[in-house]
């Protein structure tokens, strides 16, 4: 078993999609949460406000630069996520697979490293 | 990876399937084999085309497999009785396409409760519930339990059996009856997690697959039941537990005692996730599991052993030996009773349970009793006792380390 992460990306044309539809999505979101809560699998879930809101903290330099949102020339925004503790990859894709989410949007299934282990290439003694 | 999962769709829908199935047909063993029937389809087809709704297509093959089966069956049984069902239509007619979600949870708590129900034996519905609710195939099972494939094969194939013999109704218990035999499930989902988290058998401590299969299913029941507080008693005790594995072994496996592990490897997440699940047991009148869990969150929220709210730990243990009185509980006190007020007075309960003969057999009273005596200073009498644990213990690793440890004791 492990958990993986359901990341939420959208483009500006796909979260304006969203917004079109926002009682319907919000609705359909909440019956999804249901049904992989009484599975057993969801750990959280959680979505993020306009990224016109957003500031970005920019370690570019010297110093971070603080700038406001929206990111630039971000095509894909990170709009939300899902944790899932799921028997297998396979089935965190199944998972993704179900989410009801809106056309030209896209979600990256991500593996959560576990606290004994470090990622590949973070160095031997990193602590994440 | 563009095909279809087959065993990835089985896992999140096959509960839904088998519990839509046995209310379809009145049959769960019938259901469970049409079940598996149209898993082993999906096997052969889905490489070759994937269906566009893979859990409609399982749930509609598998529909299909029940209602040859029974059209099989009736032809045997009674030409006649055939005719009058297509008079009476398709059977397949009958079936609701756009099944009624709070049905649903009805059907998959009353599976629950069929395949945990007090007329099979205890390991039938271990392994019943692991395949109809949890999803696994027997050679998962098997692997779980470190039991041979056929074993579990025999095992679910007489439980399906024995609950047609018996009549069992696929519903859920009535209001009478409801809490003792939600008291039944509870003790099959925590008999799954126990052999997750302390192996009884084989050369690993931990087995936390097993353990996640059991997590999953209370919380499962959780959502279908989230009035009942001791199943969160029993979600935040399994949550609390797990959340010390990573910190249980070592690398190579070795047990790691409570007052030696690193609790910077407990999982703060899952921490968190007992702890909420403790909040929704009832504080006035917490059931045995609620207790157990107060007792893995006491620890939870200690920095050490040695800083640890002892005589908090032994008070909670007086309250669950009142209300399931044990001797394993009795024992678990004891050591309790030796951090808080030394080992003498622990001691002295121990001793109570060697004379009374109360856990005759089990490698934990002369594992806590020898001990005991160490601490004592009398490490003779504790290399004895410490070498008869490692004798009764039939878990290798956990052995390796009463030997260890009796090796240090002159």
């Amino acid at each position: 078993m492990a958990k993986y992460m359901l990341i939420m990306r959208g483009t500006d044309e796909s979260n304006a999609a969203l917004m079109a539809s926002i009682d319907e999505a919000m609705a359909a979101t909440g019956r999804f949460i249901e049904e992989m809560v009484q599975a057993g699998i969801l750990l959280a879930a959680e979505g993020l406000d306009d990224p016109g809101q957003g500031v970005v903290v920019d370690f570019g330099g010297d110093a971070p630069v603080v700038t406001d949102g929206p990111y630039g020339e971000t095509r894909e925004l990170f709009g939300g996520y899902f944790l899932l503790d799921v028997a297998s990859k396979q089935e965190a894709v199944e998972w993704a697979r179900r989410v009801p989410a809106v056309r030209g949007s896209k979600i990256e299934v991500r593996r959560v490293a576990e606290a004994d282990e470090v990622p590949p290439g973070s160095g031997k003694n990193g602590r994440i | 990876m563009g095909a279809v999962d087959v065993e990835a769709v089985w896992r999140v829908e096959s509960a839904r399937i088998v519990a839509a199935l046995t209310r379809f047909t009145g049959d769960l063993g019938l259901a469970e084999d049409a079940t598996q029937e149209a898993v082993a389809e999906a096997l052969v087809s889905w490489p070759r085309a994937s269906p566009a709704n893979p859990a409609g297509w399982l749930m509609a093959t598998a529909r299909r497999r029940a209602i040859d089966t029974i059209r099989r069956r009736t032809a045997l049984r009674d030409r006649y009785a055939l005719l009058a069902v297509d008079a009476a239509g398709d059977p397949a007619a009958s079936w609701v396409e756009d099944v009624d979600p709070d049905r649903i949870d009805d059907d998959v708590l009353a599976l629950m409760f069929v395949s945990c129900h007090p007329v099979l034996p205890p390991a039938a519905r271990v392994a019943l519930t692991l395949r109809v609710v949890g999803g696994l195939s027997s050679e998962q099972i098997a692997r779980a339990f470190l039991v041979p494939v056929p074993t579990v094969q025999a095992r679910i194939t007489r439980a399906k059996k024995t609950i047609a013999a018996a009549r069992v109704p696929f519903e859920l218990p009535p209001a009478d009856e409801r809490r003792a035999r939600l008291g039944g499930v509870l003790h099959v989902l925590y008999a799954i997690f126990t052999e997750g988290s302390t192996a009884t058998s084989g050369d690993h401590l931990l087995r936390p697959d097993v353990a996640y299969e059991a997590v999953r299913l209370i919380r499962t029941l959780a959502a279908l039941q989230p009035d009942e507080a001791e199943v969160h008693g029993l979600l935040a005790l399994c949550e609390l537990t797990a959340a010390r594995f990573p910190a249980r072994t070592d690398p190579d496996g070795t047990p790691v005692l409570l007052e030696d592990q690193d609790r910077r490897l407990w999982d703060t997440s899952a921490i968190r996730r007992g702890l909420a699940a403790l909040n929704r047991t009832s504080p006035r009148n917490p059931g045995p599991y609620a207790l157990q869990a107060a007792i893995a969150a006491t620890h939870a929220a200690a920095p050490s052993v040695g800083a640890t709210d002892w005589d908090r730990v032994v008070l909670l243990y007086d309250a669950l030996g009142r209300v399931t009185p044990s001797p394993v509980v009795d024992l678990n006190r004891a050591v309790a009773v030796a951090m808080a007020s030394g080992p003498a007075r622990a001691l002295a309960i121990v001793e109570e349970l060697v004379t009374a003969r109360r856990l005759p057999g089990s490698h934990l009273v002369p594992t806590v009793r020898g001990e005991l005596l160490a601490r004592l200073g009398r490490s003779a009498e504790a290399r004895v006792e410490l070498e008869l644990a490692a004798r009764l213990c039939a878990n290798q690793r956990e052995r390796a380390v009463l030997l260890r440890r009796a090796a240090t004791l002159g």
